[in-house]
């Protein structure tokens, strides 16, 4: 079974902008590698023919028709933004 | 040995509907900022996507036109990076199990012949927001109108080899998701967005590295970044430099006429896919397949077979007829109104082409009516003015100086063909140059165009030119 390295740990955390500290990522490496051994009892199971799963429920997708619903409520959503200025939601500077 | 050119196309086309993908906002193209995004398109905690169902529709549409695998069991996952213009982390979007699986496209080469290129997939997904960085110091603005509007996006098999076969290919894609009404094609709005894959490589050697050049938004760029793309990985490669070519992608800088590195690839390229949850899977049946086939209009390819045959049109002016749908009908109605398909096509592909061009405008902008064009060139069919004084004509009704009937009336345009009146003209001429007239009965047949401009300049070019010919021809002969 594979078991996940601190470092893992740290690449994803660094992927979803998560602020992980050393102590945390050597018990989060520890706690996924668990997860994995967990999932790992599925490789005992013969999964040929067998479609993998999208969904635990078993139904399909509900389409909705082509119409604007929805009104304007800028104003009320905006105000429980950090900063907001001409509309536009601030964010700290992101450079590509 | 020459180098060859790898390309494959990545299309992200937005799709035509009046809401988004997942929501019931607006996709009204340049409202005010977030005036159009909704709870869902901004990620609140506890918002459910819905799908839209048109979106769907568009989506087999267009497998159908490309003759594509349709993806009767579709899956939505989620593909995670980090932009605070995705406010939910995530983009949604289909990985494993796209709306349309392997099809083709048929482009038409310069030389006239046909090449097939193969189409990996084209998959459903919401579109991000827009980051303004313009105008804030050390923050930038987000602009979420534009989250969740529905993309169709289109990618090719590395079947290209030049930047001529990619335009020739982003073309008639281009022209196809507009003939089935799915896509806008307003590529300076953003409609209808190209990225290019680019490596080069020696035949019978393995593909190069690949450099991915994004977001290009017309098709003369798309010619110019891949051309200068080329060029710098054929000269890297021979300046024994081949490792400096990365997988990477650039931004076209259409200023410098260069192409500029953007991002690494490695970080972003660990999307972590998984389906999401939110969402079960799209079930499309036979049925709903075969209703979306009903509803398809006639295709570029077949309807330029059908102009070529029933029309007797060239294989090139039939190309050019058919690129878009409303030029086409525009042509179709000329050419029954008139009688005269050739006519037709030869003032479309002429004039019509050409004052458009100048003009630098769509053909969706032209300022004439198929009917009004009809009445001009009935009036050239019933010699009531010729081609010449058409196309003066023809640019007064472009400036909305009215119908060509009232033009022709007002400007005192009629052509003449009282033969009287042009013998009268002819025998003026040859009374006032006796010279030219001894040179050309001495046998220097060429001063006959000589005759032919005075004559037709004394009338002010309102002369039949075949009358005149005839007249003039026998007045000289003596």
């Amino acid at each position: 079974m594979a078991a996940i390295t601190i470092d893992e740990v740290k690449k994803v955390a660094n992927l979803a902008r998560l602020a992980v500290s050393d102590e945390n990522a050597c018990e989060y490496a520890s706690s996924l590698s668990n997860i994995l051994v967990l999932a790992d009892q599925l490789e005992a199971i013969d999964t040929q023919g067998i479609i993998p799963m999208a969904n635990p429920h078993d139904a399909i997708q509900r389409l909705r028709e082509d119409t604007v619903t929805e009104t304007n409520h800028r104003d009320e959503y905006q105000q429980i933004a950090p900063e907001v200025e001409d509309g536009l939601y601030l964010v700290p500077q992101v450079i590509d | 040995m020459e180098w060859e050119i790898v390309i494959g196309l990545e299309i992200h086309a937005q799709l035509a509907t009046q809401s988004k993908i997942f929501s019931g906002s607006s996709t009204a193209y340049g409202a005010e900022p977030n005036t159009q995004a909704n709870l869902v398109d901004l990620a609140m905690p506890g918002v459910l996507p819905v799908l839209n169902k048109k979106a769907v529709e568009f989506g087999v549409k267009l497998g159908l036109a490309l003759d594509a695998e349709i993806g009767k069991r579709s899956v939505f996952a989620r593909k995670n990076y980090f932009y605070p213009d995705l406010p939910k982390g995530y983009q949604i979007s289909q990985f494993e199990l796209p709306i349309v699986g392997k099809g083709h496209l048929d482009i038409e080469l310069e030389d006239g012949t046909v090449k097939r290129i193969g189409i990996t997939r084209a998959h459903l997904e919401e579109d991000a927001g827009k980051s303004v960085h313009e105008g804030f110091v050390s923050q930038s603005g987000i602009d979420l109108n534009r989250a969740s509007t529905p993309l169709l996006e289109i990618v090719s098999e590395p079947d290209i080899r030049s930047a001529k076969e990619a335009v020739a290919y982003v073309k008639k894609l281009h022209s196809l998701v507009r003939y089935l009404g799915i896509c806008d094609g307003n590529m300076q709005e953003g409609s209808f967005r190209c990225d290019v894959n680019v490596s080069v490589h020696k035949p019978n050697t393995p593909f190069g590295t690949r450099v991915e050049i994004k977001n290009l938004n017309s098709f003369r760029f798309i010619e110019r970044a891949i051309n200068y793309e080329v060029q710098r990985q054929i000269d890297l490669n021979l300046e024994g430099k081949k490792d400096q070519i990365v997988q990477e992608t650039v931004l076209f800088d259409p200023d410098k006429g260069e192409t500029r590195s953007m991002r690494s690839k490695e970080d972003a390229n660990d999307y972590r896919y998984f389906p999401d949850p939110d969402l079960l899977p799209v079930m499309v049946t036979d049925a709903e397949i075969e209703a979306i086939r009903a509803t398809l209009p006639e295709l570029p390819d077949t309807k330029k077979a059908r102009f070529i045959s029933e029309y007797g049109l060239s294989t090139y002016d039939a190309g050019l007829l058919v690129q878009s749908r409303d030029e086409a009908e525009y042509f179709e109605t000329v050419a029954k109104s008139t009688g005269d398909a050739k006519l037709a096509a030869n003032w479309m592909n002429g004039e019509v082409a050409a004052r458009l061009n100048r003009a630098e405008l769509e053909f969706e902008q032209l300022p004439i009516k198929a009917d009004d064009l009809v009445g001009l060139l009935k009036r050239i069919q019933d010699n009531t003015i010729s081609n010449k004084i058409a196309k003066d004509v023809f640019e007064a009704m472009w400036n909305g100086e009215g119908t060509a009937d009232s033009i022709i009336e007002v400007k005192g345009l009629v052509q003449i063909t009282d033969t009287g009146a042009i013998e009268a003209i002819i025998d003026e001429i040859i009374a006032a140059n006796p010279k030219q007239v001894a040179e050309y009965r001495s046998g220097k047949d060429k001063m006959f165009g000589f005759f032919v401009g005075q004559a037709m300049k004394a009338s002010k070019g309102k002369a039949n030119p075949a009358t005149l010919n005839d007249l003039l021809k026998q007045k000289l002969a003596g």
